[in-house]
């Protein structure tokens, strides 16, 4: 299944995803602590850098990965203008900045090593969720999601056989039907199996 | 087979969260739905709300901290194909944040409002579905982009009648399942 890690090898992609995630969260609380636009800029400089410092078509897919931001952005940046003071600046600097480099942490480290980084933090909850059930519960959903969407479009498939008119809403019980059948299915099984101890 | 009355074996809990938080991945990533009137509604938040009526509080929010979890580490899951630790920065984090906590009141709703399941389901998936998820939205939207609560409101207003179709559906789509399946029905186990 396709993930948010770009294929495009950087030296970020060598870093450990604990260091990575700990200098993230640095820089967030850094970003939320200012409010001069001055000091946001220089912030948004140096992501900017970083990102840079990847090459250009990483770059480019960078910006891409903002584009969701687009409508706030400008619903900010017009609603500024109108009322004319600089907090609308420091905002969509902000805001940029802390989702740029975010995202440049996702795009730099493997799926698997985020989920590494999940487990270890998650160890502290041990006598609640038990490590060993977590990991199967992680690969259970990854293994699932295309199964389960191969299945809805042959649901649609098979209603749009029968019907002039696509299927709309009615997709959504026969797939949550079969999702529940999987679910019990997959319990007899690994019940069968000696169960997740 | 006979009614299982007791709790449900350790197994059947792990399956069905996980194979749930599947669904909400799939219900995101599957071409939007019209409704009649051709407003396209996402059934992501949809299959929120269903993880809360058919597994109950806790076993529903956990799928949905298990889907929200894959999402962070960087799959595309949520709709439009978003993911990634991008989004915690992001003016839409409040809807994240709310996802497992509406998943938990939807459930408490349907397990312990004793009425018609489907009713039960419906005004849960009504109340924290709806009123709890956008309720945290609004509050994270104010807070990201610096805007007072009811200014924010505004920007969460438009998709309140779809948010409340979903959770109609949701309660329909519940009482089938208490029909088809009432074994599967963990809320009300």
């Amino acid at each position: 299944m396709l993930t948010l890690t770009s294929p495009i090898e950087t030296w970020a992609h060598h870093c450990r995803a604990g260091r990575k995630l700990a200098a993230l969260c640095g820089f967030t609380l850094i970003l939320f602590a200012l409010s001069s636009p001055l000091w946001l800029g220089l912030c948004a400089l140096l992501a900017a850098g970083v990102i840079a410092s990847a090459g250009k078509r990483f770059g480019l897919e960078s910006a891409r990965m903002l584009r969701p931001l687009l409508p706030f952005v400008a619903l900010v940046a017009l609603w500024h203008l109108i009322t004319q003071d600089a907090l609308g600046v420091t905002i969509i600097l902000r805001m940029i900045t802390a989702v740029a480099a975010a995202n440049f942490v996702t795009m730099t480290t493997r799926l698997s090593d985020m989920i590494a980084v999940i487990q270890r933090l998650a160890k502290p909850l041990r006598p609640l969720i038990a490590p060993k059930a977590l990991a199967l519960a992680i690969a259970l959903t990854l293994r699932f999601i295309p199964t389960m969407l191969a299945r809805s479009q042959t649901i649609r498939e098979s209603w749009q056989a029968r019907a002039a008119r696509p299927p709309r809403w009615r997709i959504l019980l026969p797939t949550t039907l079969a999702a529940l059948d999987d679910a019990e299915q997959v319990a007899e099984a690994l019940r069968a199996r000696g169960g997740t101890e | 087979m006979g009614a299982q009355q007791e709790s449900p074996p350790l197994e059947k809990n792990l399956t069905h969260i996980a194979l749930f938080a599947a669904l909400i991945a799939v219900l995101g990533l599957v071409p939007k739905i019209d409704l009649a009137s051709g407003v396209p509604i996402t059934a992501q938040s949809l299959g929120i709300m269903l993880c809360g009526t058919v597994l109950g509080a806790k076993r529903g929010a956990l799928a949905v901290l298990l889907f929200l979890g894959l999402t962070l580490a960087g799959l595309p899951l949520l709709s439009g194909g978003r993911g990634g630790l991008g989004l915690l920065a992001s003016p839409t984090v409040g809807y994240l944040i709310g996802f497992p906590v509406a998943a938990y009141v939807t459930g408490a709703v349907t397990t312990h409002l004793k009425a018609n399941i489907g009713l039960a389901a419906g005004l849960g998936a009504a109340l924290g579905g709806v009123l709890v998820l956008n309720g945290l939205g609004v509050i994270g939207m104010s807070v990201m982009l610096g805007k007072t609560l009811p200014e924010a409101a505004l920007l969460a207003a438009p998709f309140l009648i779809g948010d409340s179709i979903k959770a109609g559906l949701a309660g329909l789509l519940t009482q089938s399942i208490a029909k088809m399946r009432p074994a599967a029905l963990l809320s009300r186990a």
